[in-house]
């Protein structure tokens, strides 16, 4: 019994909590997977089953729409994943740009707090200016950088590729986020350019949280600063990074209005996330646009709960 | 002899030390530079007149100073922003305020005041933050229809304060977690209860996780823009990035008026951050108590 | 204060915050809400008219709606984004969610198509009926827009899609003459490839679809391209007949900019206006751009010095048509109002009043030329005379997701240029769509 009244209240307490994530994000993910198995292709709500939504997502026997994704497809990609090749197409911009936007924010954040540690002059103001790009809305944001990505050639260039002209590094210029094959990892440069300083704040609060008697224990043992850092700091940053891959991670696969701003709305930058609004707002394909949402938290699951799941319990034992 | 030695020592490891310093301040002032051209390019156009503001000019400074576009970005007749500040501080407030203080209460007892299960709990509500927005939009207004909830800025608010909880707890968890564990015995062998010990030993030294979290919160409530658009529909309730986005006309986009909007809806969040900032700089000192 | 704060009982403080939350959930009076206005004369009106000739324009209705119902306040709803994107899918929830707005706009066409399908508005027939629309508009127009022998919204103005930009002075100083056939087109692309211009400034994706659709209405005439349309018409969609408009499409391609990807349209526009590229083919919205004041972020040039304009080669006397139009969905709060409004849109007095300042030409037949600018007197003129073909990038002769389905053909095309895939795909969509 007094067990219970040990831990009772704190369950009581987070209960609320509970209580609306579960209507507000599981039940509206079972709406969104009903709503992919069913067949609610445009602007009339029905409600028989049909996997058709999945079936172009997947090969399978989808009729009429297959023939047409077949048609589409450009014979380069690998047809084994999927009939529609735009799908790939997005799947491997969405790779591209997560990998180079959560690596990007997380290595500049983490360094921006590293340089920043120990204390220097004007604090305030580098912590204000690396800030501030995340003040800027996406929408706002993509219009500048969109600017400074120019990808116009010769006389007409513009933005960065200008700028590298004119300071004799014009081995740089390049087709930013037109460009076929790396086009996605440009588009995760504002993404870096407005998260890093958050990142920054995040360590920032981490390194300071380490105990300076620790540190000094360790100096007293004869450490140089360097191995202070990798031995006593950098192990109490764990939790830090845990929460820094899952905010940067959770904003790589949604990310929608930062790409439409600079990319506007065509393949050669389109995600999963664009696809999905494309579908359900644009063509009322309700049932794909579900189908996508469903697809995508199947995948975060598969990858993320794992490593959640680990980290979380290596947390307990530490 | 020996303190001529000593000397020398001293004196080459202060310039090893001052030369890292110089290092490190070349290092601080070059990235802030990179970071800042995309201000200075929004600053620049901001000034600029009718069709100067331009891609093509991006670089250049303005010709001709002008005000023109802040005038219009802050009160014009089509693009004024000024009318819809209100509508975005009567939301951020409130739901900052109280989605911060449900993640320190929630990260508290996930970390600090465990149950059989909290960390499922605490992995159920985390999954939260992965759910994509725009693929709800729809049931979630339904929802709100369906349980007559006040139109307006209060189904935003509670929107957010919903959504924001994931992230919320998941900030203050892993700060909670490097609270020392003697200082949550020591208040339980005096016998307090959970929200006492919460109240005299963990907040206290929650500062810098408050910091952290409010800057959040402040920032993707205030930026956001598709719960905005999709929740309210009474135009004079939209925030301010909803009036942000109309400044992209149907047809023409009048560049130097949607940077100067722009750059005026970020303000009240970069005050924040300047304000904050001080805080965490106490906060910081108060978290030597820890020790 | 936090010492003050010491003292108080954690519960009593957990019970502050609980009923600060439970304050917020009721219904709020210190937070601005206006109380529903039920039965109070009231007009919501939902467009994505947010900026320059179009804002103006509706600003003016508003006004004159204003003095002839005082006591009947307009909401003027608009949500800005991507030719109204944004504002579909606010417009698709909120007609989901079954709350739709008294009046909302609309391309006429087969983008309504949907909205009709779903049962979501009424027809206006009788509204036609009681103000002599039928007669006061091209039946050419109307029989395009009607579904199922019905009418569904009341078409505001008209805007063309098939115009050639080009700027006077960079053809005089390069030799290059107004070209009036596709042969006459190539041949005066290739000479402003040779001056070192950009012979043809295009844009982003949907700027790509708009001139494959003036390009293809060329090669097949209106009467083909109407026909690509009707149901079952994937049997067209394989033809020879537009094997070769896609092959020309191709050609095309060939002379526009690389960074096209990078340009909204007014950015192509603008290459043109200021020397470096010869050709734009846009709709003449572009007209706003080029003739618009400063102020508003246009170019103010003059008509036929600074620009000029000529149909897309190969569509002489067609007219590449869309229309922005105003429906009655069903279950509107205030539906007497409504009717109100779109009577009052289709009058003369509201169609002259608002296309002056939003560029583009009435519906109606009758409309006072004095009071347009130079293009538009001359698309008057030709609205008058030319054969109507619908536009697809606007709207009127494909749904949205035949749309889609053409946008993600084509997203391929632009990366692959291979026309035998892309015609197949086409076929496809068209046995999916029609």
């Amino acid at each position: 019994m007094r067990k219970i009244r040990r831990w009772g209240p704190g369950l009581l307490l987070v209960s609320p909590s509970i209580l609306l994530v579960s209507v507000f994000v599981y039940g509206l993910i079972g709406w969104n997977v009903k709503v992919s198995f069913s067949d609610w292709r445009q602007a009339q709500e029905t409600s028989g089953f049909d996997t058709g939504a999945y079936g172009e997502l997947f090969p399978g026997d989808a009729g009429q729409t297959d023939d047409f994704l077949r048609a589409v497809g450009t014979g380069d990609q690998p047809d084994s994943l999927s009939t529609d090749p735009a799908w790939i197409i997005d799947l491997h911009h969405a790779l591209l740009f997560t990998v180079v936007f959560v690596l990007g924010a997380l290595l500049m954040g983490a360094f921006l707090a590293f340089l920043l540690d120990k204390g220097v002059k004007g604090e305030g103001f580098f912590r204000a200016v690396y800030l501030f790009p995340m003040a800027v809305s996406f929408i706002a944001a993509g219009v500048v950088w969109r600017w400074l990505m120019n990808p116009a050639p010769g006389d007409r260039s513009t933005g960065f590729n200008l700028l590298f002209d004119k300071l004799g590094i014009g081995f740089l210029r390049n087709e930013w986020y037109l460009g076929l094959d790396w086009g996605a990892a440009a588009l995760a440069i504002p993404a870096v350019w407005a998260l890093s300083g958050y990142i920054m704040a995040l360590y920032l609060a981490g390194f300071r949280g380490v105990p300076e008697e620790l540190r000094e224990a360790a100096r007293m043992d004869g450490a140089s600063e360097w191995r202070v850092y990798r031995h006593v700091v950098f192990p109490h940053l764990r939790p830090v990074t845990l929460s820094a891959l899952i905010i940067l991670g959770h904003i790589s696969i949604k990310v929608f209005d930062l790409i439409v701003a600079i990319g506007g709305k065509q393949l050669i930058t389109e995600t999963p996330a664009v696809r999905m609004w494309i579908l359900i707002y644009d063509a009322r394909d309700y049932a794909k646009g579900a189908a996508i949402a469903t697809l995508l938290l199947l995948g975060i699951s598969v990858l993320v709960i794992p490593y959640l799941v680990y980290t979380v319990r290596s947390e307990r034992e530490a | 002899m020996t303190t001529v030695a000593l000397d020398h020592g001293v004196k080459l490891r202060r310039r090893r030390r001052t030369r890292a310093q110089v290092v490190k301040y070349l290092a601080l002032a070059f990235v802030a530079l990179v970071v800042l051209l995309p201000v200075y390019v929004l600053l620049v156009a901001s000034f600029k007149s009718g069709t100067e503001a331009d891609p093509s000019r991006a670089w250049a400074l303005p010709e001709v100073w002008s005000l023109d576009a802040w005038r219009e970005a802050w009160n014009g007749e089509q693009y004024g922003l000024f009318p819809y500040l209100k509508n975005s501080l009567k939301l951020v407030i409130p739901a900052t305020l109280l989605s911060t203080m449900l993640g320190s209460l929630n990260g508290f007892v996930l970390s600090r005041w465990r149950f059989p299960g909290a960390d499922l709990v605490f992995l159920f509500l985390l999954f939260g933050m992965f759910i994509p927005y725009q693929a709800v939009m729809i049931p979630l207004t339904q929802i709100f229809l369906e349980v007559d909830f006040p139109e307006g800025l209060p189904r935003l608010v509670f929107a957010h304060i919903v959504y924001g909880i994931p992230i919320t707890t998941l900030i203050f968890r892993s700060y909670y977690a490097t609270i020392p564990e003697d200082l949550i015995e020591a208040a339980r062998m005096d016998r307090a209860g959970m929200l006492r010990t919460y109240w005299s030993v963990v907040l206290p030294v929650s500062a810098p996780a408050f910091v952290v979290t409010a800057i959040w919160q402040f920032t993707s409530i205030w930026n956001d823009f598709l719960f905005a658009v999709f929740i309210v529909d009474d135009p004079a309730q939209w925030p301010v990035t909803v009036a942000l986005n109309n400044t992209t006309g149907s047809f023409v986009t009048p560049y130097n008026v949607q940077m100067a909007a722009a750059l005026l809806a970020s303000l009240p969040t970069l005050i924040v951050y300047i304000l904050l900032g001080r805080y965490f700089m106490r906060g910081l000192m108060a978290g030597a108590l820890k020790g | 204060m936090f010492e003050r704060l010491r003292r108080v009982r954690p519960t009593v403080l957990a019970a502050a915050l609980v009923a600060a939350v439970a304050a917020l959930a009721l219904p709020a009076s210190g937070l601005g809400v206006e109380g529903k206005s039920d039965q109070a004369c009231q007009l919501s009106v939902f467009s994505w008219w947010t900026g320059g000739g179009e804002a103006a324009g509706l600003t003016r209705l508003i006004a004159i709606w204003n003095k002839a119902h005082p006591t009947c306040k307009f909401k003027n709803e608009t949500v800005a984004g991507g030719a109204g994107s944004n504002a579909k899918a606010v417009l698709a929830k909120r007609l989901a969610a079954g709350n739709p707005p008294d009046s909302f706009q609309g391309h006429a066409g087969a983008e309504l198509r949907d909205y009709i399908k779903a049962g979501q508005l009424e027809p206006v027939d009788f509204i036609y009926k009681q103000a002599g629309f039928g007669k006061a508009m091209p039946a050419s127009l109307l029989n395009q827009i009607k579904y199922q022998g019905k009418i569904y919204s009341v078409p505001v103005n008209i805007h063309r899609a098939n115009v050639l930009w080009y700027n006077p002075k960079t053809l005089k100083a390069n030799g290059i003459a107004v070209p009036k056939s596709w042969a006459q087109w190539m041949t005066a692309l290739q000479k402003a490839e040779d001056a070192g211009l950009i012979p043809l400034a295009m844009g982003e994706q949907w700027t790509a679809k708009h001139l494959l659709e003036t390009v293809m209405i060329g090669a097949l005439g209106p009467k083909g391209w109407a026909a690509l349309w009707t149901p079952n018409s994937q049997a067209r969609w394989s033809s020879k007949a537009v094997t070769n408009a896609l092959n020309r499409y191709n050609t095309l391609l060939g002379y526009t900019n690389s960074d096209a990807g990078s340009l909204i349209w007014q950015d192509a526009g603008k290459l043109v206006a200021d020397g470096k590229a010869a050709f734009n083919v846009m709709g003449d919205w572009q007209d706003g751009y080029f003739s618009g004041t400063k102020k508003g972020g246009n170019l103010a040039l003059k008509p036929g010095t600074g620009y000029g304009w000529a149909p897309v080669p190969g569509t002489d006397n067609v007219y590449d048509w869309l229309s922005d139009s105003f429906t009655l969905p069903k279950g509107a709060d205030h539906r007497a109002q409504a009717v109100q409004w779109l009577t009052f849109l289709g009058s003369r007095l509201a169609q002259d009043t608002f296309n002056p300042v939003k560029g583009s030409i009435p519906a109606r037949k009758d409309a006072n030329a004095k009071l347009y600018g130079p293009y538009l007197k001359s698309a008057l003129k030709d609205w008058k005379s030319d054969a109507l073909a619908g536009s697809l990038t606007h709207g009127v002769v494909a749904s949205n997701a035949w749309n889609a389905d053409i946008d993600t053909a084509l997203g391929l095309f632009l990366q692959t240029k291979n026309v035998g895939r892309f015609q197949t795909a086409l076929v496809a969509a068209a046995k999916k769509n029609s």
